[in-house]
């Protein structure tokens, strides 16, 4: 297995649905090659660091006034179809 | 007595349905529909949410409430991650769960209640994009046939615990930076499978792409990514010597 064939199998060997005759050739070529065991290591810590950080905040306080504003539309289209044009506009202002 | 105790033995010993025992497939047959017993009478899961949906159906508002608060946040992060904006996300939110609502009838329980929801959030994303660049189609497919970052070419290490160097709003900077300079197509794919946590049918389920297409694109969103953070992370040489 070349680096290239390596490459084309990182999405299966991530998400653990390789082949396990492949599986052993994957490991064999980066028990030798460096470089692709650093792309290895590197992709997953990329995977990790955004599944670990809050990269957007979603305070709590903003997610009340949105649902809040969510089920305030609902209700009002529930009780009163005929005003539902006017429930279809977003209602709760930007923070 | 001994004849009661006789009775009782015998019927013991003729109760089909004895716990300890394996059911008989005859048995098993004669009290499950047909096709059930067929596939190996295996208990069937019913998820929460389908319970909550059938309620909101029946127009229990406060069953849908509940589903709002439990997918709110990973709608709203779905939706900025996709359009980088805000004051969108925020809309999209309510507008997914809104449209969500007045379309509950056509959720039939054949996929999850919350790939159901990010579909709706991943179109409503794209649109806001395309308003708001009006000169320009966006579409799952824009720039994705770019070789950009499909070849590593960084291949330095990086630090044990990279995130350990930067403070907490820092790294939500470095990382909102980053994912922003990805096609919307890459984003897209690696917001809902990397970040999300959908599985790969599911993120190809809710983007209308077939699993091939949704690997190849997670593939080069990640390589790139990588590639980005890198002049982040990497070790300095010295630290290395």
């Amino acid at each position: 297995m070349n680096c290239t064939d390596f490459l084309a199998k990182l999405t299966d060997y991530f998400d653990g649905q390789i082949d396990p005759t492949l599986l052993v050739e994957v490991k064999e070529h980066l028990g030798t090659c460096h470089h692709c065991e650093v792309v290895v290591d590197t992709t997953r810590k990329t995977i990790d660091v955004y599944r670990g950080a809050q990269t957007y905040e979603f305070p709590d306080e903003l997610a009340n006034r949105l649902r809040a504003a969510v089920m305030d539309r609902c209700k009002t289209v529930g009780k009163y179809p005929d005003v539902e044009k006017r429930a279809s506009e977003p209602v709760a202002k930007h923070s | 007595m001994a004849a009661t105790q006789a009775t009782v033995a015998q019927t013991e010993a003729q109760d089909p349905f004895d716990p300890t025992q394996a059911i008989p497939p005859e048995v098993l047959a004669s009290v499950l529909p047909a096709d059930v017993a067929a596939e190996d009478a295996a208990p069937i899961e019913i998820h929460p949410d389908i319970a909550l949906v059938e309620r909101a159906k029946a127009g229990d508002t406060a069953a849908f409430e509940v589903l709002v608060r439990q997918y709110e946040r990973q709608i709203f992060r779905t939706a900025q991650h996709i359009t980088q904006n805000r004051e969108d996300a925020e809309d999209i939110t309510q507008d997914v769960f809104f449209k969500a609502f007045q379309k509950l009838e056509q959720f039939q329980g054949n996929s999850k209640f919350s790939t159901w929801l990010v579909r709706i959030a991943v179109n409503e994303s794209l649109m806001r994009l395309r308003k708001r660049k009006t000169s320009k189609t966006v579409s799952m497919d824009q720039d994705v046939e770019t070789d950009e970052g499909s070849i590593p070419r960084d291949f330095a290490e990086w630090r044990p615990n990279p995130e350990q160097n930067y403070s907490q709003s820092e790294l939500a900077e470095i990382l909102r930076k980053t994912i922003a300079g990805l096609p919307p197509g890459f984003r897209t794919v690696f917001t809902l499978r990397d970040i999300e946590n959908l599985s790969t049918e599911e993120t190809a389920e809710a983007l209308g792409l077939s699993v091939p297409a949704v690997k190849s694109r997670l593939l080069r969103a990640r390589l790139q990514l990588r590639e980005r953070l890198s002049r982040y992370f990497r070790q300095s040489k010295e630290a290395t010597k």
